[in-house]
């Protein structure tokens, strides 16, 4: 695992920060947002994306893609969290690829040269509670013939209202709670008896419910093993954990740097506000903070590509520090920014909301400090 | 490539011939070897082992050649410090002049000056103390009013320093006097190098909290300082002053290492953590978890924390690589999260062993456990000293942030 980029990533990110700052800085944000576009994101920016080559950085050349690894793909995101752009890369580009990856290859040709050529949108469909579970799963799917019968509910499937393809995590046996039994499928969002019902988060981005009433789904779209996804399902958790902070670690920076100009600016009592001791050791604490985050996310988002055997745990790591961080950021930007910070006219609010439902994607700091001692023994 | 490799394999080499068997047990703490006119040795092995690493310029890898540094790259330094610990050899010298005053002699030091005093730290010859606090002057350190006049040849120095660490055992000191009382105070400033071993210099132990007495008071009284002692110009010891207070940062920053991250992961190896697998011998565990939710969480929040410390302080060497640019300003952010985390550890131990870490002396506890509570006690100084915990917030806000005055 290395600590510093190398010249493919920084390209990468390079042309990511050049995109956010040209195409979707948070006016753009607004502008989704109070329109009445239903999912949350701009069609025409997304395409735009897909034609740079961004949902391919995970697929192999063989499929398409350019094969960037997780570093390339947490480093776009990073520079995107920057103007928080909404879009489904997240969800299409890092979790969806990375499922399909463990598919047959007649799916793997079909789906991901999609996903490459023309910005097919994925989903994932795991969790069932308010809480990330990956074990708490009743959803249950019998098998018929070649066929499989799901029945169940999912919840926060993020930018599932208006995914394209849903994947969804299963019991082919086994009860509530246990690794054994549990499979992926990859279901068409408009398959029979597959009720999607999207909804709007506080940060104004797209997630969805689900209802499946005996959706049939035919075994070729099994993703892995039946009843032995457990171990599929956890390492392409790992690798949106490490993707997704990469993301909030861009959201926190921005969020800082605003403050951190605010604080230069803004005059009371006749001096800048950030001459003030009270308010510079609060600064002076969350930089040293957002230093620790960045070589958590730096180790973590190279780890897979170059073959570390400690990517669940520096997944964890970096979950549950960048989710600390930025929940402190967020707060005490607003904090700093006083009565403006809660108006909507400013951005700084915009960083608190996307804040709270990113610390949810795929484990909070709870969740993943809890995991982080299990690993280390404890 | 293929000369780092050569260079592993020489270093091997040269490690088993040389570094007696002695020396790779683990250390008690009686065990450091600080060098010095009357140096203790704790095994004649000791001895041995200093002489060599000495002699090679290996107690100063990255030190240039010509004044007896080992003169290795960033990359054989790695390779040296990896072989060491690979054998788990004793630090053969420990010092302030390896860790502060070396590095600022060398930026700032004439010639003369660093072919006199930096081969005699290497070998640990002289043993260093630093005379920067005064009763008058903690945070404010500026403001210090030690004086040293210009008598002719020589300046003669008055006043008084606190805080020396083992000063009682050092040769000399290295000190921050006033020579402009006239000027604004960080301009009035110089910095001398004082021998110690003269009837004008005289020190007295502080008894500390921990029971222990590593601090000195340090009085000058008419001692005399040859002319050629003054580090840098006259009146510019600020600048030598700020310079050295970011290597020692960085050394006590160095204390918020350890725990389940900085060790690093071989293949199939499981990590586990000094921290709950010591809580675990006190509270006990269910199920391979430890007992103690509570203390479980807190030990798990402190462990990521000091996971993602050590990896932010490699990421920093591995970016000072390439710059080349040696401690920053930056460095009172790893002198402030350090100190602070090593706090947090000795904290988190007394609450894992309750009543068995209150032991002050006598039966009842062990040796390990009375030990702890001392060193508990000491931790308390490590947001203190080397600048306090505010004062590198403080720099971060001006000198990082550029926050307004």
């Amino acid at each position: 695992m290395s600590l510093v980029l190398n010249e493919e990533q920084v390209f990468l990110k390079d042309s990511a920060k050049k995109f956010a700052s040209e195409k979707t800085p948070t006016t753009h944000f607004r502008k989704v947002r109070d329109s009445e576009i239903e999912n949350c994101y701009d069609d025409k920016i997304w395409q735009e994306m897909v034609s740079l080559g961004w949902t391919g950085i995970l697929v192999p050349e063989e499929f398409g893609g350019s094969n960037f690894g997780v570093a390339g793909i947490s480093s776009i995101l990073e520079e995107l969290g920057r103007t928080l752009t909404p879009s489904p890369l997240f969800s299409t580009a890092v979790v969806g690829v990375s499922l399909i990856k463990h598919a047959s290859d007649d799916v793997k040709k079909e789906i991901l040269s999609q996903v490459v050529q023309e910005g097919l949108r994925l989903s994932f469909a795991i969790e069932e509670s308010n809480h990330h579970d990956p074990l708490r799963i009743s959803c249950e799917a019998k098998k018929e013939g070649n066929n499989f019968i799901i029945s169940g509910e999912k919840s926060f499937v993020i930018d599932g209202g208006f995914a394209d393809k849903v994947i969804i995590a299963c019991r082919t046996s086994g009860e509530e709670g246990v690794k054994d039994g549990l499979s992926l499928f990859v279901l068409d969002a408009d398959a029979k008896g597959l009720n999607i019902m999207p909804t709007k988060m506080v940060d104004s981005r797209n997630a969805a419910n689900m209802k499946l009433d005996n959706v049939e789904v035919s075994s070729d779209m099994l993703i892995g093993k039946e009843g032995n996804a457990y171990e599929i399902i956890e390492s392409v958790l790992d690798i949106s954990r490490a993707a997704i902070s990469a993301e909030m670690l861009g959201s926190a920076l921005q969020a800082y740097e605003i403050t951190l100009d605010y604080l230069k600016e803004r005059e009371q009592f006749g001096s800048k506000i950030g001459s003030f001791q009270a308010l510079q050791h609060r600064a002076a604490v969350m930089f040293s903070e957002l230093e620790l985050c960045k070589s958590c996310v730096i180790e973590s988002i190279t780890s897979f590509d170059e073959g570390g055997n400690d990517s669940e745990r520096l997944a964890s790591l970096s979950k549950a520090k960048v989710g600390e961080v930025f929940h402190l950021i967020s707060n005490e930007s607003v904090q700093m920014h006083g009565g403006i910070g809660v108006t909507d006219e400013y951005d700084i609010g915009l960083y608190l909301k996307r804040a709270r439902v990113a610390e949810q994607i795929f484990g909070d700091s709870n969740f993943h400090k809890n995991r982080y001692a299990e690993l280390t023994g404890y | 490539m293929e000369n780092l490799d050569q260079f592993r394999k020489e270093t091997k080499e040269w490690l088993e011939e040389n570094c007696p068997p002695e020396m790779r047990k683990p250390m008690g703490p009686g065990d450091v070897v600080w060098g010095g006119r009357n140096c203790k040795f704790p095994h004649p092995d000791a001895k041995l082992w200093l002489e060599r690493m000495g002699e090679k310029g290996w107690t100063c890898p990255t030190w240039p050649k010509e004044y007896g540094g080992g003169g290795l790259s960033f990359d054989e330094n790695k390779i040296l410090q990896e072989e060491l610990m690979a054998i788990k050899a004793r630090p053969a010298l420990s010092s302030f002049g390896i860790w502060m005053l070396g590095p600022a002699l060398l930026e700032f030091a004439s010639e003369e000056q660093k072919k006199k005093y930096i081969p005699e730290i290497v070998k640990g010859e002289i043993r260093w103390c630093q005379g920067y606090s005064e009763p008058g002057s903690g945070s404010d350190l500026a403001s210090l009013k030690t004086k040293a006049e210009d008598n002719g040849d020589h300046f003669v120095v008055n006043g008084q320093k606190v805080w020396t660490s083992y000063a009682d055992d050092c040769d000399m000191i290295f000190t921050l006097v006033r020579t402009g009382p006239q000027e604004p105070k960080h301009d009035g400033i110089s910095f001398l190098l004082i021998d110690m071993d003269q009837p004008g210099v005289t020190t007295k132990p502080i008894k500390l909290i921990s029971g222990k007495s590593p601090f000195c008071e340090t009085f000058f009284d008419n001692a005399i300082v040859p002319k050629e002692n003054l580090v840098s110009e006259l009146n510019k010891g600020w600048n030598v002053a700020k310079r050295l207070l970011q290597h020692e940062r960085n050394m006590i920053a160095g204390m918020g290492l350890g725990g389940a991250g900085s060790a690093k992961k071989k293949k199939d190896q499981i990590i586990s953590s000094g921290m709950a697998t010591m809580a675990k011998t006190y509270v006990g565990e269910d199920e391979g978890k430890l007992a103690n939710p509570g203390l479980r969480q807190k030990i798990a929040s402190f462990d990521i924390n000091s996971h993602a410390f050590s990896l932010t302080m490699k990421r920093a060497s591995e970016e000072s690589k390439s710059s080349n640019s040696g401690p920053s300003p930056a460095s009172s952010m790893f002198k402030y999260y350090g100190s602070e985390s090593n706090k947090l550890r000795y904290e988190l131990m007394l609450e894992a062993m309750g009543t068995k870490a209150l032991g002050w002396e006598g039966e009842g506890f062990g040796p390990a456990e009375l030990a702890i509570t001392r060193e508990w006690l000491r931790t308390k100084a490590n947001s203190i000293e080397g600048g306090t915990s505010e004062v590198q917030l403080n720099i971060i806000a001006k000198r990082v942030l550029d926050l307004p005055q």
